[in-house]
């Protein structure tokens, strides 16, 4: 029962998120990029609750409409690399033999290479924006989906269900779709909890270094970085993007540890 | 299987991943649009000046023979000459290697210092309220973007509470010191939910091993236990953990480095990408990547030489 409430408390503190993301323009009347510049680095008032930045835009409705674009591109640059990993994984577990260690070659080649690194380097071919992110990540990504699939694959290759299967004469693409695949996915799932988490974490980081998402658009990492030279006087700038970036990792981790004592029961 | 056996099969495992390095760090500036002598030439660029060039860089050569010449430079120890100020990239890099050995330095000894007490603490007493409050360490930890915390850092440590310079690298070695410290600290607190994550669970397994119980049954004080034969086991632990999470701990300082404008490697490859000076870029890159595979073998190796039963799966 405890897994459940963790599971609930999770999903209700990011679904609150979710929400105040796509119903942004309800909840604030303010354009995320209109400047105003006579009222610049205004503390919070009853028209700016949290204040207006350097170039006069509202800090919150920048808040609100930064979480559109992280947990936007948070989620579709894990859904690549999940898709790729999981399917690799299970046919490099099944089939083994030469496939099995040429794949296995290339991903310790892609876990020798620094996220960040690799990510920079690739921001630096593809130019800054969403598309470079994305392709970073999954081309880092879909490693650890590969590894945890292929381990529970070749575990549950020798189970009696799958000789079972197998003896019935099945053809593979079925035993694997219908048989395998739902018994191996669970944990690549609950991975996929905290790798949403990484993704994010990658996003502002590549923000703040303005190799992310172009500005003005509003994202947490750049205005981190934009609200740090005013940390003195106005330190919420640069201090609630960040904290909103932990309360989204907080409910994903809560997620995961619920959907792991669920699936794995 | 014997000891050496084992060093021998790890190093030719090594060897594919080699090549692949290789391969992802050539193709990667072949990826990159257009002609690196429009970015050489700028304005200055004309259709027989940009053949020259590109006849310089052996880029107008077969793709087989430019990495064949690639691979040659290699093992040459070269890693072609920047663009921007034409000095060989293996000296550039070089040059930055005191900051970025500092700061890892200091960065592994001060997550060790946080993360082995509080693991300890936990661990003492299964379930009690001082493990649920270590336990929840990772849970927050993990999700702190590294550019923040070194931005708290500097507001409360540097600006608030003026202790440490919140930028540059200093003059003299107290002052390299004093400087790296709130860096080091950033990536302390990046890497210690990690190590605690690990050097909890693996101290409960300690705990529940039967030397302990031998020990215990031998009538040694807890204590004595905690700290002579869990500590000893857990540190060996703590270094394995830190080299499987190198990569992490490398991409990280990139970035931690940026944050508080830290002349180091990670710096010179973000300044390069302004520049779009490729062979920095393509060097750097493969120079992290060699020194995780360093690092990865390393680990595997001494933890071998520590544990036999490794050598022997």
């Amino acid at each position: 029962m405890k897994s459940l409430k963790t599971l609930y408390i999770g999903a209700g503190i990011l679904g609150t998120l979710v929400l105040a993301a796509i119903f942004a323009p309800l909840i604030t009347s303010y354009d995320p990029t209109e400047q105003d510049l006579l009222q610049t680095l205004s503390g919070p008032t009853s028209a700016h609750w949290l204040g207006t930045d350097a170039l006069g835009r509202d800090v919150f409705s920048r808040l609100m409409y930064g979480a559109r674009v992280d947990l936007t591109i948070g989620v579709l640059a894990v859904l690549l690399p999940f898709i790729i990993g999981v399917s690799l994984g299970l046919m490099t577990g099944w089939f083994g033999g030469k496939f099995d260690s040429s794949v296995m070659r290339v991903v310790d080649t892609v876990i020798a290479f620094p996220f960040y690194v690799l990510a920079i380097a690739l921001v630096f071919i593809f130019g800054p924006g969403v598309k470079s992110i994305v392709v970073a990540i999954t081309l880092v990504g879909w490693v650890a989906y590969c590894r945890i699939v292929r381990a529970n694959v070749l575990v549950a290759k020798e189970l009696d269900y799958i000789h079972a299967a197998r003896l019935t004469g099945l053809p593979t693409s079925r035993i694997l779709r219908r048989h395998m695949l739902p018994n191996v996915i669970s944990q690549a799932i609950v991975f996929s909890m905290s790798d949403i988490v990484l993704s994010i974490l990658a996003i502002v980081s590549l923000g703040y270094l303005g190799l992310g998402v172009p500005i003005p658009t509003a994202e947490w990492g750049s205005m981190i970085q934009e609200g740090q030279p005013y940390i003195l006087q106005q330190w919420w700038l640069a201090t609630i993007p960040g904290f909103m970036v932990v309360i989204v990792g907080f409910a994903l981790s809560l997620i995961g540890d619920g959907l792991v004592s669920r699936l794995e029961r | 299987m014997g000891y050496l056996t084992y060093v021998g099969k790890r190093l030719i495992q090594t060897l594919p991943v080699l090549f692949g390095i290789s391969v992802a760090v050539f193709t990667i500036v072949h990826l990159i649009p257009g002609d690196p002598a429009d970015v050489l030439l700028g304005q200055n660029a004309t259709p027989e000046r940009v053949k020259l060039i590109n006849h310089q860089l052996g880029i107008d050569r077969p793709i087989l023979i430019q990495y064949i010449n690639f691979i040659k430079d290699l093992f040459q120890g070269s890693l072609g000459t920047s663009f921007s100020n034409k000095e060989p990239v293996t000296k550039l890099i070089l040059g930055r290697l005191p900051e970025t050995g500092m700061l890892l330095t200091g960065g592994i000894i001060l997550s060790i210092l946080i993360a082995l007490p509080l693991s300890i603490l936990a661990a003492s007493k299964r379930g009690a309220m001082r493990d649920q409050l270590v336990r929840a360490i990772p849970i927050i930890g993990l999700g702190m973007p590294q550019v923040w915390i070194g931005v708290m850092l500097i507001l409360l440590f540097g600006l608030k509470f003026p202790l440490f310079p919140v930028s540059g690298f200093g003059d003299t070695f107290p002052e390299h010191l004093r400087s790296i410290f709130l860096p080091s600290l950033t990536i302390a607190i990046l890497l210690s939910p990690i190590l605690i994550r690990s050097l909890r669970a693996s101290m409960l397994e300690i705990l529940d091993s039967d030397y302990i119980l031998t020990a215990r049954a031998k009538g040694i004080s807890q204590t004595r236990i905690t700290f002579v034969h869990v500590l000893r086991n857990a540190v060996i632990a703590s270094v394995t953990v830190l080299g499987i999470n190198v990569a992490y701990l490398v991409g990280s300082m990139v970035i931690v480095e940026r944050v508080f404008v830290i002349p180091g490697t990670g710096s010179l490859m973000i300044d390069a990408i302004a520049r779009r000076d490729y062979p920095i870029v393509q060097g750097v890159t493969l120079y992290f990547a060699l020194v995780v595979v360093l690092v990865n073998l390393l680990t595997d190796l001494i933890h071998a030489a520590l544990d036999p039963r490794v050598a022997l799966k």
